[in-house]
């Protein structure tokens, strides 16, 4: 955690030096931002991602198809800059939905503790207690393969990490002196978790999302790559290599492109995560 | 401690009630029919009634429930709709190659990983460190299915050194089953042959299943090696004289092993999640693959058996852990 000694402000300017000295954070950063550009102009700077040229099959990359073709004939650079958007909205989504609901059941538990706290953290327990590709691939065969469903069973096997973070910063919080003054001058535990204990587990959330969602970007890919996530012609990463698999003998690079962007894409949002931790939480830096 | 372990055995049997229902409610929202998955599409409707009612399908859901809990407490997981087979029959035949290709892509993890990372805290913000801290980016971030995808096109396709996917060659015979462990049948059997190939078949599977706890291990291991070094004992050791290589068996090594204790059970929790990618393409029958097929073709039985006992596995593995923790540091005890 943050040096409690030093003021907000100087704090915070300090963990940004840091961030913006870290030359592995910046290199993170970078490649976000053009993943980012890629995926909002895909349909403007690459070929359409569907359309079929049986006549240009499994043709080589070349300066008319930067990164080749697949089986199909379909620009493969068309497909990946086109999966960027799909491969970042479900990392996003993803995060942003086993957040809000991690924070809130941590949140909750943590404050209010007893029965709450009993309760939610079991429940907890429970979704901890599977692995969580063998608990996404259920869900995702129970609700039907879409990518709709990838997102929700990927949210369902994130969100109880949150949960458990948000208690255990809550729990330490509940004996700090600022916690204990707002209690006597008779705060309520609504207001002391909204306006006390919510702002102070912000940083470890957001150390954890920028990892996460890399990590919903891999499985969500890993889903799809064995049938059950986007469904082809969905031009998705996983499914992609998925398809492809078959021709690496004579086009390596149909099914190495998606997975290349699979790994840049999830480096990225690791190496930002890193930089994060270092930044805001130079104690467990190393 | 006992009681701590004793408390800590409820846990785990709360959790796997708590798995039976969560697997259960997860059955109920299946779109597709169970009887039409089993019986086909041809199936009259007098079939499929019959089907319902002999499996229970057209009671009320609490009932449901309860029936299928009563089974489970005497070891019956139900019948596959697939196989036709009782679950746990299958999964007798399955467990065996899972636990073999675990296991051995733990042992590689762990080889691979834990010399890595300290080889990386005795060389801090220098080549071999940064060397090993880049390659662990990348073993974390690579699909694994691409990497077996790569390793098998260039290491049997093109260079014919390792076997393709399977456990054995396909002209090899199996020996008779005993253990379930291929290469510990073949043993037992005295087929050398059987047992070169079957090890040889297992290298790249496990390698690849293996590739991303290693490289997790490598950053736990420098970042706990590096926190222990910057210690005060160990200080104190260095100005005693003593030498480096005392300094990091004696001294650190046992501090730092902790905090990768406490990862190894979540990855070989990991590993049966990468199970799923790695026997799809190695073709290796074990429970990853089963489930993948279960899971294919609705045949929901067996994917809430695999998903119970895979929860179950999980929440024993971690009980060992804790436990293990409490013994490796003398430090803590459980009230």
């Amino acid at each position: 955690m943050l040096n409690a000694a030093l003021p907000a402000k100087k704090q915070a300017s300090k963990a940004s030096r840091r961030f913006w000295r870290n030359p592995a954070a910046i290199v993170g950063l970078v490649l976000i931002t053009l993943l980012v550009l890629i995926a909002a102009l895909a349909s403007v700077i690459s070929p359409d991602p569907i359309v079929q040229n049986l006549s240009n099959r499994l043709l080589p990359p070349s300066s008319e198809h930067w990164l080749g073709t697949d089986q199909l004939g379909r620009s493969v650079w068309g497909r990946v800059a086109h999966g960027a958007a799909l491969s970042l909205q479900v990392g996003v989504i993803v995060t942003l939905i086993s957040v809000s609901v991690g924070v809130l059941v941590g949140l909750l538990a943590g404050t209010f503790g007893g029965i709450w706290d009993n309760v939610l953290m079991r429940v907890t327990d429970i979704f901890f207690a599977f692995p969580s590709l063998i608990l996404a691939m259920a869900i995702a065969a129970a609700l039907g393969p879409s990518l709709t469903n990838t997102i929700i069973a990927v949210a369902i096997v994130n969100w109880p990490s949150y949960a458990r973070l948000v208690r255990a910063q809550a729990l330490a919080l509940r004996e700090r002196e600022f916690v204990e003054a707002a209690r006597a001058i008779g705060t309520s535990r609504l207001g002391i978790a909204l306006r006390h204990v919510l702002p102070n587990t912000l940083t470890p959330v957001l150390i954890q999302a920028s990892f996460d969602i890399g990590q919903a970007i891999l499985t969500a890919a890993g889903l799809s790559f064995i049938g059950f996530g986007a469904q082809p012609p969905t031009p998705e990463w996983g499914a992609m290599v998925s398809e492809t698999r078959n021709f690496i003998s004579e086009a390596p690079w149909a099914s190495s492109a998606p997975a290349i962007a699979i790994l840049l894409a999830v480096l990225a949002f690791n190496l930002v995560g890193d930089g994060l931790r270092d930044a805001l939480d130079p104690r467990n830096t190393h | 401690m006992l009681n701590y372990t004793i408390r800590r055995l409820f846990f785990v049997l709360f959790v796997v009630w708590g798995v039976s229902v969560a697997t259960f409610f997860l059955s109920q929202v299946v779109p597709g029919d169970p009887a039409l998955v089993a019986l086909g599409d041809k199936a009259t409707d007098e079939m499929i009634a019959n089907f319902r009612v002999k499996n229970g399908l057209d009671k009320p859901v609490v009932a449901q429930y309860f029936s299928y809990v009563g089974r489970l407490l005497q070891g019956d997981l139900g019948t596959s709709l697939r196989t036709g087979r009782p679950i746990i029959d299958d999964l007798r035949d399955f467990f065996p190659g899972t636990l073999e290709l675990s296991i051995t892509a733990l042992l590689i993890a762990a080889l691979i990983g834990i010399p890595a990372g300290i080889l990386a805290a005795l060389n801090q913000n220098r080549p071999p460190d940064f060397i090993i801290r880049f390659l662990a980016l990348i073993g974390g971030a690579t699909p694994i299915y691409w990497l077996a995808i790569l390793l098998l096109e260039f290491l049997h396709n093109k260079l014919r050194i390792l076997p393709g996917p399977g456990r054995l060659d396909a002209y090899l015979i199996a020996p008779t089953r005993v253990t379930g462990f291929v290469g510990i049948d073949a043993l037992l059997a005295r087929d050398w042959q059987v047992f070169g190939d079957s090890l040889a078949h297992l290298i790249l599977p496990a390698f690849v299943l293996g590739a991303f706890s290693s490289a997790l291990l490598a950053r736990m291991t420098r970042a706990s090696m590096l926190e222990t070094l910057s210690q005060d004992f160990i200080r104190t050791a260095r100005s005693k004289g003593v030498s480096q290589s005392q300094v990091v068996i004696k001294h650190a090594l046992r501090n730092a092993f902790l905090p990768v204790l406490t990862v190894l059970g979540g990855v070989l929790g990991g590993l049966l999640s990468g199970a799923v990618l790695t026997e799809t393409i190695f073709s290796w029958p074990g429970v990853g693959r089963y489930t993948t097929d279960a899971a294919i073709s609705l045949d929901f039985p067996a994917v809430m058996g695999v998903t119970l006992l895979a929860g179950m596995a999980y929440s024993i593995i971690n009980l060992v852990t804790d436990l293990l923790y409490a013994l490796f540091d003398p430090r803590i005890t459980y009230a």
